[in-house]
C-alpha cells in the first residue's frame, strides 16, 4: 500500500482504456512465463497465467469481463504446450464456477478467496492432465508438487494484483 | 469483502442487455473451448500455424535470455578452470592412457566392419545434418514434454525430422514455423522410438513416461530379461531415425518393461542437431482425379 495514494487521492491515474487493458496484459504476461529458457523434464513451472487470472477475478471482479477467460485461455494454450482449447474450456469453467460461488458466498475474506482459488487450481491442473496425457503417464507426483506450489503462490499473485489495481486507479 | 451488487442494473436497458450478453459470451467461450479441444484432439497439427506464429515471436526472446544466462554461468566456470587445471590435466592423462588400447581395437573393428559391409554390398545412407540450433524454451508448466527450437523452415527444418545431440537422440520435430520449431522430446508420453540392444540386437521400443525417463518394452518376445546398464540405440525401423543413435540406458533390471534414462539431457544441452529423416518420407496420397 503506497502512502502517496493515500495522501493524494487526486493523483493522476491511468486513462480508462489503459486501466482496462492492464489486467489483460498481466494475465498474458503470466502465460509468457513459459518462455523462460529452461528445458524442463517434469512440469515444474506453476501456471502463472491462471494464477493472475484467478487473483484478478477474486480480488477485483470488475477488472475482467465474464467472457475474458476464453481469449486469455486461447493465448495461454498457444504457449503452454497443452492441446489448443484446454485452457479456453477450463478457464471459462473456472469463471462460471466462481460466479456461482459468489452468488452464495457474498461476504468473503481472503482465506475463502484462497480456498476458492485452490479448488479451481486443482481442478485446472487435474483437468489439464486428463486432457493432455494418457492415463498411464507418470506425472502425478510432479503434478501434485506443482499444485502445492501454485496454491502457495496465490497470496503472492494476490499481493501483486492488489498493488497493480491500486496503481491503475478505478476501472 | 463486501458483496458486489452488480446484478442490480437499475432501469438502464443498455446495462441490462450488456450484462446478459456478457454471461452469454462467457458460456459461449466454454463451448468454443470444448469444440477447439475436440478438434485439436482428433487433428493435432490443425492449429500448428497459430502456435508456431506465437513461438516465432517468443523464441528469439527466449534465446536472448538463454544467451545471457549462459554468459553469466561462464564466469564461475572460468575461475574453476584455473583452480582445477592441474587435477583435471592428471585425470585426462590417465583417461587417455586407458582409452588408447580401446581406440586401437575400435579402429581395427571399424576397418573390418567397412570391409564386411562392402562384401555384403549394403547401401548405407548417412544421416545428413540440416542445422544446429538451440533448444530455447519448453512446456515447463504442462505435462507434455515439448521444447522450442530456435530454427524453422527458413533453416530447412521440417516436421518429422529427428533431433539429436552429441551424446544421443533428443526427439523429433513435430511442428515447424518460419523461425521456430517444436520438438517432441523422447520422454513425452506420446513419443515412441524403435530401438535395439547393443549387446545382442534385441528389438524393443522406447516409450516416454512423461517424467524425464523412458520405458523400454520388448516387442516380439515375452519374458525378456533386461539388466541394469543395458544400452539401447535406434534400430532404424520405420525410417525416421538413423540406426545406431544412442537412446537410453536401463536404470534397474527387470523383465519385459523397464525404466531407462536417456543419454541426451535436454535440460543441459548446448546445441541440438536437426537431421534429415533417414529415409525420405513417401509423398502424400494424391486425391483421385475425377474423370
Amino acid at each position: 500500500m503506497s502512502p502517496a495514494a493515500d495522501l493524494d487521492p487526486f493523483a493522476p491515474t491511468l486513462t480508462p482504456g489503459r486501466a482496462r487493458a492492464l489486467p489483460w496484459a498481466t494475465v498474458m504476461a503470466g502465460s509468457l512465463v513459459t518462455t523462460v529458457p529452461v528445458i524442463a523434464t517434469v512440469p515444474i513451472l506453476p501456471p502463472c497465467g491462471l494464477l493472475m487470472l484467478l487473483a484478478w477475478r477474486l480480488l477485483a471482479r470488475f477488472a475482467l469481463r465474464p467472457w475474458a477467460a476464453a481469449p486469455l485461455g486461447l493465448f495461454d494454450d498457444l504457449l503452454s504446450g497443452q492441446p489448443l482449447g484446454s485452457a479456453v474450456l477450463l478457464w471459462s469453467l473456472c469463471f462460471l464456477a466462481i460466479d456461482l460461488m459468489e452468488r452464495r458466498l457474498v461476504f468473503r475474506d481472503f482465506w475463502q478467496d484462497w480456498l476458492i482459488a485452490s479448488g479451481t487450481i486443482v481442478l485446472c491442473l487435474a483437468g489439464g492432465r486428463v486432457i493432455a496425457l494418457p492415463v498411464g503417464a507418470h506425472v502425478d507426483g510432479a503434478l501434485l508438487a506443482q499444485g502445492v506450489v501454485t496454491i502457495l503462490l496465490f497470496p503472492v499473485s494476490a499481493r501483486l494484483v492488489a498493488w497493480i489495481d491500486r496503481k491503475r486507479g478505478l476501472a | 469483502m463486501a458483496p458486489a451488487r452488480d446484478r442490480r442494473t437499475g432501469f438502464s436497458r443498455r446495462r441490462q442487455y450488456g450484462l446478459f450478453l456478457g454471461y452469454v459470451l462467457a458460456i459461449a467461450g466454454a463451448v468454443v473451448g470444448a469444440v477447439l479441444l475436440v478438434a485439436s484432439t482428433f487433428n493435432p497439427p490443425l492449429f500448428s500455424g497459430l502456435r508456431m506464429a506465437a513461438a516465432g515471436v517468443t523464441a528469439p526472446v527466449s534465446s536472448m535470455f538463454a544467451g545471457i544466462g549462459s554468459a553469466a554461468a561462464e564466469v564461475p566456470r572460468f575461475f574453476n578452470g584455473w583452480a582445477f587445471a592441474h587435477a583435471e590435466n592428471e585425470a585426462l592423462k590417465r583417461e587417455l592412457a586407458r582409452a588408447k588400447p580401446l581406440l586401437m581395437r575400435a579402429r581395427v573393428i571399424a576397418y573390418d566392419n567397412r570391409r564386411l559391409r562392402t562384401l555384403l554390398a549394403i547401401r548405407d545412407r548417412s544421416a545428413e545434418p540440416v542445422v544446429a540450433a538451440r533448444l530455447v524454451s519448453s512446456s515447463a508448466s504442462s505435462g507434455r514434454r515439448f521444447a522450442v527450437l530456435n530454427a524453422g523452415r527458413f533453416n530447412g527444418v521440417l516436421p518429422g525430422m529427428p533431433v539429436r545431440a552429441s551424446d544421443g537422440l533428443v526427439g523429433r520435430v513435430t511442428e515447424a514455423g518460419p523461425n521456430a520449431a517444436r520438438v517432441l522430446l523422447l520422454s513425452d508420453a506420446d513419443s515412441i522410438v524403435p530401438v535395439r540392444r547393443t549387446r545382442d540386437g534385441l528389438p524393443a521400443i522406447a516409450a516416454g513416461r512423461a517424467d524425464g525417463t523412458v520405458d523400454i518394452r520388448s516387442v516380439n518376445a515375452t519374458n525378456v530379461r533386461f539388466n541394469a546398464g543395458d544400452v539401447f540405440v535406434t534400430s532404424g525401423i520405420g525410417g525416421l531415425y538413423a540406426p545406431g543413435l544412442p537412446v537410453a540406458q536401463v536404470i534397474a533390471g527387470g523383465a519385459d518393461t523397464v525404466v531407462a534414462r536417456t543419454f541426451a539431457h535436454p535440460d543441459s544441452l548446448d546445441f541440438a542437431l536437426v537431421e534429415r529423416a533417414f529415409m525420405p518420407l513417401p509423398p502424400p496420397p494424391s486425391a483421385p482425379v475425377a474423370p
